[in-house]
């Protein structure tokens, strides 16, 4: 682990002194530092915490999340990330992976949800249970195909409204996530832009999360990963498990519909 | 279930059909505006929430998924263009040292509680974000088209420097919903910081141009 984490560093160190070579060999070390990554991911780790903590007796009710239900059943974890967001009849809501599993800590195990939701996001030194069970969650799903049809009326309403989300401009600088998101084959910087709008854009994007980001040291959700999006876009943030986070997935979901998962992943 | 009898009451009633017809799409848009509002903390200071607010151009380019109609384009551009502010000396042609500078700056104006930018931290153009520039600097975008040689290829001429000065303060005044900022329109870069960013690109002793 130690030996991999100081090639990751030299690797790292090789790309940063790549502004000196020329364009394309300065891509070919991304290509192999990427390649390198994915060799070990430290996801695994948060994978197996999450794992212990989906089935350990916790909170004022001292109940597991065993009997949780993602939407394919109580207890059911297999493929339901790939399924997610969905209507859920009990909450009459469409929830995400998180704000289901922030449901099911509160409704199943009796905490608060502004206790289970302080720490949602890990910080060094600070560890996030929700990113933990959100990769075992996730990984329950690898090797599956998203499938977020959005045949009810209110996942439908949702779509219609992470569209008109992600192509809504305001802020200091007109972004929307469209500018960034909405072509082929652009780049920011040296960083690849996927475009979310088509299947095969979309696909990558979402197949690839809950993801290890090397550059945190952290797994980030996809709750926080949109919710830097908007950081950047130099928007104020949304809240965590707000619904134009939910309908932003909901539209990406459904146009990545039909992608195989590969979860957890890794990024720089 | 409640929406299809309305729309059903609508279909029936409606003295227009026309009008019934365009009213599901009109109320998505409101809806999603409702939802999307509602979904900041109510704790945010007043100022960070003002940047959710659209002017008509936003608007409208968010309407038409930033590709409006020729009549809704000309309409955009002319409003846009009038609201370019030049420099009090006039001079529009600064120091390309200071705009290479610019150019490569990507930090500033992040807010929120997760990881918002320090108090003061300097703005740039962050131009190399989407852009190929100087030959030096390989690590651009490529959102906007390259940039390498601008003056090189369009020379100095006052109409060259004015046009692009005018296209850094309001990028849509010459194409209505580009992906690009209106940086002057939003104080996001001073006219005197324009006019460094317009010298990095036309002054044929800037790495632009020379290299």
């Amino acid at each position: 682990m130690r030996a991999r984490l100081q090639a990751v560093l030299a690797t790292t160190a090789l790309v940063l002194a790549g502004s000196a070579l020329a364009q394309d060999s300065t891509m070919d070390e991304i290509a192999k530092y990427r390649e390198m990554l994915a060799d070990g991911n430290p996801a695994e780790l948060f994978e197996l915490k999450g794992e212990a903590l989906w089935k350990k007796a916790r909170g004022p009710k001292n109940a597991s999340l065993e009997q949780c239900d993602m939407g394919l059943g109580p207890g059911k974890l297999d493929g339901a990330y790939a399924q997610l967001p969905r209507y859920f009849p009990d909450t009459r809501k469409v929830m995400d992976v998180e704000s289901r599993l922030v449901h099911c800590m509160v409704s199943l195990q009796g905490f608060k949800e502004e206790d289970v939701t302080r720490q949602w996001f890990s910080r060094p030194g600070k560890e996030s249970d929700i990113e933990a069970l959100v990769t075992y969650i996730g990984a329950k799903s690898n090797g599956m195909k998203i499938d977020v049809p959005a045949r009810h009326p209110e996942e439908a309403r949702m779509a219609k409204v992470g569209e008109y989300i992600f192509y809504r401009r305001s802020g200091p600088q007109d972004f929307s996530c469209s500018i960034c998101h909405g072509q082929n084959d652009k780049r920011i910087r040296l960083q690849d832009l996927g475009n979310l709008t088509t299947q095969a854009g979309a696909g990558v994007a979402m197949s690839t999360w809950p993801s290890y980001r090397v550059s945190q040291g952290a797994v980030w959700t996809m709750q926080r990963r949109l919710i830097d999006c908007m950081r950047q876009a130099r928007w104020p943030e949304p809240k965590y498990l707000s619904d134009s986070v939910i309908a932003l997935q909901v539209y990406l979901q459904k146009t990545a519909s039909g992608t195989v998962m590969q979860t957890p992943g890794i990024k720089r | 279930m409640n929406y299809r009898l309305i729309a059903l009451a609508l279909i029936t009633f409606a003295p227009f059909p026309s009008l019934a017809q365009s009213k599901p799409a009109g109320d998505i848009a409101a809806q999603a505006e409702q939802i999307f509002r509602s979904s900041f903390r109510e704790d945010n200071p007043s100022y960070w929430m003002k940047r959710l607010d659209q002017d008509d151009t936003m608007r409208l380019c968010s309407q038409y998924k930033d590709n409006p109609p020729p009549r809704i384009r000309q309409k955009i551009e002319k409003a846009e263009m009038a609201s370019v502010r030049y420099p009090v000396d006039g001079k529009l042609i600064g120091d390309w040292k200071e705009g290479e500078k610019l150019a490569a700056v990507g930090t500033g104006g992040h807010i929120g509680f997760i990881q918002p930018d320090p108090p003061g931290r300097v703005r740039g153009g962050n131009c190399y974000a989407c852009h190929q520039l100087a030959k030096k600097e390989v690590a651009y975008g490529t959102i906007g088209p390259s940039l390498q040689h601008f003056g090189k290829l369009r020379g100095n001429s006052e109409q060259i420097i004015k046009y692009t000065y005018d296209k850094i303060y309001n990028s849509n005044a010459f194409t209505a919903c580009t992906n690009m900022p209106r940086f002057g329109l939003h104080n996001w870069l001073t006219p005197e910081q324009i006019t460094h960013i317009v010298a990095f690109l036309v002054d044929p002793e800037s790495p632009v141009n020379k290299d």
